[in-house]
C-alpha cells in the first residue's frame, strides 16, 4: 500500500486540468493522468486502472464512472464514491466545491485526504479565476461600447471627447440609467440607421 | 396551513413533465408548496445532492432507489420511491449502418414486435453488440438485458452495455462508439434529427408497463417530514391527472420546451407526448399508443412488485442474496405513504400493493378503494409472468 497513488483526473478543460495537476503535485508524489476525451473515457480508465478518480460533480460524464462501482469481473476492483462517513462536513465541502472522487476499496483515508483537500483548493481557485475573467471581459466590453458611443457623438455633433462623455453621463443621470445603457442604445440606433 | 419550500432535482427529459406541470400549472401552489426545480447534469449528481441534503426530493430512474437501498452503486443509502412519475417512454435506436443491414437481411420490423425486431437485430449485428444506456441503474438497461437476454445474447460476451450521457448519445452512435442505444425522449428523436440513428422499437414493446421514473427522497427524510411529502405527492398526482387529458398535451409541450426545462423545440417534445415518433431521417412516422404514461392504469402507484422485479433482476446478475434483495427493494417503494397522502383527496387506490407483473393482456378491472379500477395491459414481450414471492415480513 506504499506504492505511488495512481490518480486519474477527468476534465475536458485543459487549463483547469493543469491547475489541478499542479495543486496535487504540491500535495505529494502521485502518478497522475488527465483524461479529456469523453469518447474514450471508459476504455482509458480500464487501461490505467487508477486508485482514485477525480471529476467535477457537475460533469455529465460522471454517470459513465458509475459503471466502475459495479465490480463485474473477478479482476475488477470495487470502487466507491469517496464519502467521509466520519466527517459529513468534509464530504459536503467537497461536493459544494464541485469535487467528486471515486476510490478503490481498501484505500486508507489518510492517503486520500491530502488529494481531496488539494483538489478542493484548486477547484475553488479555478472558479475564482473564472469569475475574475468574466468580470474583466464585461468591463472591457462596456468600455468599448462607451468609446464607440463617444465617437458617434463627436462625429455627429462636433464635440470633443470630454464633451461627448459628459453628454452621455448627463443623459444617463437624467434618465436614471447607467452610462453603458445609454451608450448601448446609441450604438444600436446608429447601427440601425446606417 | 403554512407555506413550505422544497428543492427538487430533475433531468431535462420529456418525462420530467409532472414536476414541470406541478409548478407551472399551479398544482404545487395550491398545496402552498414552493416547488423549486433544479436541473441536474447527471443521475450521479441527483443522487449525491439528495444523499447529502442539497435536494429534498428528486426525479430518479425507477431502479435507482431499489439499487441504492440494496447497497449497490457509488452511494449506498436507503432511498424511497414515493410515487411513480412516468411509465414507459424509452426508445431503442440503432446506427444508420446497422439499420441498413437490418433492412437488407429481412426488414427492420414493424416497430411493434420486440421478437421480430430483436431477431433481425441479432442477425444483422457484427461482433458483440455495443449498446449505450444513460445509467447502469436504469429501466433502459433492464429492458435491454431482458429483451436481448431472452433472445439468447449473453452479457458481456455478445452484449456490451455502456453508459453514455443522453446528450452524447447521437454523437456516440455516429462516431461508431456504440451500435445501438436505449434512451428517454427527446434524445432518441434528436439522434434521428441529427441523422445519426434510426429508431427500431419503443421500450413499451418489451414491457407494456415498465415503471420509468419515480419521485425519490431519502428514507429518513420521508419519515421525518410527512407534511411536505404529502403536499408534494398530491401536487404531482394532480399534475399527472392534468397531463392525462390529451387536450393539455400541447400546453405541456410548450412548457417543457422552455430553457428552464428540456430546452428543445416543442415540435420534438410533442412526438413523445402524442406517441407519434419519427423513426428515421427520411421521415417515416410510427404511432405508439401509451408511449409514455403519466396517470392511466394507476401509473403513479409505486407497486412493490415492480420494485421486486427490479431487485430480482439485479440479484440474478450480481449473485447477491435474492431474498434479502427483494425485501430491501420492496421496502423502498412506499405504497404506505402513497395511500396516506392520496387517499384523503379521493385518488382511487388499488386494494393490493403487489400484483403479478406481466399477466394482463388488456385493461382489466381490479378492486380498489372506490370500487374498481382498470389496470393493464402490462405484458412482457415473451409473455412470461413475474410472480413476486411472498414477502417474509409485511411492513
Amino acid at each position: 500500500m506504499t506504492s505511488t497513488l495512481k490518480i486519474a483526473i477527468v476534465e475536458e478543460d485543459r487549463e483547469r486540468a493543469l491547475l489541478i495537476v499542479d495543486g496535487l503535485r504540491e500535495a505529494g508524489d502521485f502518478d497522475i493522468t488527465v483524461l479529456g476525451d469523453a469518447a474514450s473515457l471508459s476504455r482509458r480508465l480500464s487501461e490505467i486502472n487508477p486508485d482514485l478518480v477525480l471529476i467535477d460533480v457537475a460533469d455529465p460524464n460522471r454517470d459513465v464512472l458509475e459503471a466502475l462501482t459495479l465490480a463485474s469481473g473477478p479482476l475488477d476492483r470495487p470502487v466507491a464514491m469517496f464519502v467521509d462517513r466520519s466527517n459529513d462536513q468534509a464530504t459536503k465541502a467537497a461536493i459544494e466545491a464541485g469535487v467528486s472522487a471515486y476510490v478503490v476499496d481498501g484505500l486508507r483515508k489518510q492517503r486520500i485526504k491530502p488529494v481531496i483537500d488539494a483538489a478542493i483548493a484548486r477547484f475553488h481557485m479555478y472558479s475564482r479565476m473564472r469569475t475574475e475573467l468574466a468580470a474583466t471581459k464585461a468591463a472591457l466590453a462596456e468600455r468599448k461600447t462607451i468609446d464607440r458611443a463617444k465617437g458617434l457623438l463627436m462625429q455627429a455633433r462636433g464635440l470633443s471627447e470630454e464633451e461627448a462623455y459628459a453628454l452621455l453621463r448627463k443623459t444617463a443621470m437624467d434618465q436614471g440609467r447607467k452610462v453603458v445603457e445609454v451608450a448601448t442604445a446609441l450604438v444600436t440606433a446608429a447601427d440601425l440607421l446606417r | 396551513m403554512s407555506r413550505i419550500a422544497l428543492d427538487c432535482g430533475f433531468l431535462p427529459l420529456v418525462d420530467c413533465a409532472p414536476l414541470a406541470v406541478a409548478r407551472e400549472m399551479g398544482f404545487a401552489e395550491e398545496e402552498l408548496l414552493e416547488l423549486r426545480l433544479h436541473p441536474q447534469p447527471s443521475w450521479s449528481a441527483i443522487r449525491d445532492k439528495l444523499a447529502f441534503g442539497e435536494l429534498q426530493a428528486a426525479q430518479m430512474l425507477a431502479p435507482m432507489p431499489v439499487a441504492m437501498s440494496m447497497g449497490l452503486g457509488g452511494v449506498p443509502m436507503r432511498i424511497d420511491a414515493l410515487s411513480v412519475l412516468s411509465v414507459n417512454g424509452d426508445v431503442i435506436g440503432v446506427s444508420r449502418p446497422l439499420s441498413a443491414r437490418m433492412r437488407e437481411i429481412g426488414g427492420a420490423g414493424d416497430f411493434t414486435s420486440a421478437l421480430a425486431v430483436g431477431r433481425s437485430l441479432i442477425t444483422a449485428m457484427e461482433g458483440p453488440l455495443r449498446v449505450g444506456v444513460p445509467f447502469p441503474f436504469s429501466m433502459h438497461a433492464e429492458l435491454l438485458y431482458y429483451w436481448l437476454g431472452a433472445l439468447g445474447l449473453q452479457a458481456p460476451a455478445d452484449l456490451d452495455m455502456r453508459t453514455v450521457p443522453p446528450p452524447r448519445m447521437a454523437e456516440a452512435v455516429s462516431k461508431g462508439e456504440i451500435d445501438a442505444f436505449c434512451v428517454g425522449e427527446p434524445w432518441g428523436s434528436i439522434a434521428v434529427e441529427a441523422g445519426a440513428a434510426d429508431l427500431i422499437l419503443p421500450g413499451s414493446a418489451i414491457w407494456q408497463f415498465a415503471p420509468e421514473k419515480v419521485l425519490a427522497t431519502r428514507h429518513d427524510w420521508a419519515e421525518a417530514h410527512p407534511e411536505p411529502v404529502s403536499r408534494l405527492m398530491r401536487a404531482l398526482w394532480r399534475a399527472a391527472r392534468w397531463l392525462d387529458n390529451p387536450d393539455n398535451r400541447m400546453t405541456a409541450s410548450e412548457i417543457l420546451a422552455r430553457p428552464a426545462y428540456v430546452d428543445v423545440a416543442a415540435e420534438i417534445i410533442e412526438r413523445a407526448l402524442y406517441g407519434r415518433l419519427k423513426v428515421s431521417a427520411s421521415g417515416e412516422e410510427r404511432r405508439v399508443s401509451r408511449f409514455v404514461e403519466f396517470y392511466g392504469s394507476a401509473a403513479t402507484f409505486p407497486w412493490r412488485s415492480q420494485a421486486a422485479w427490479i431487485a430480482a433482476r439485479w440479484a440474478a446478475r450480481t449473485g447477491i442474496d435474492r431474498a434479502e434483495a427483494l425485501e430491501l427493494g420492496r421496502a423502498s417503494f412506499r405504497t404506505d405513504l402513497y395511500r396516506q397522502a392520496l387517499g384523503p383527496i379521493g385518488a382511487d387506490l388499488p386494494n393490493a400493493s403487489e400484483k403479478l407483473e406481466g399477466a394482463l393482456n388488456q385493461p382489466t378491472a381490479v378492486t380498489s378503494s372506490r370500487g374498481e379500477m382498470f389496470l393493464g395491459p402490462d405484458q412482457f414481450f415473451d409473455r412470461l409472468i413475474f410472480e413476486p414471492p411472498a414477502p417474509s415480513s409485511m411492513r
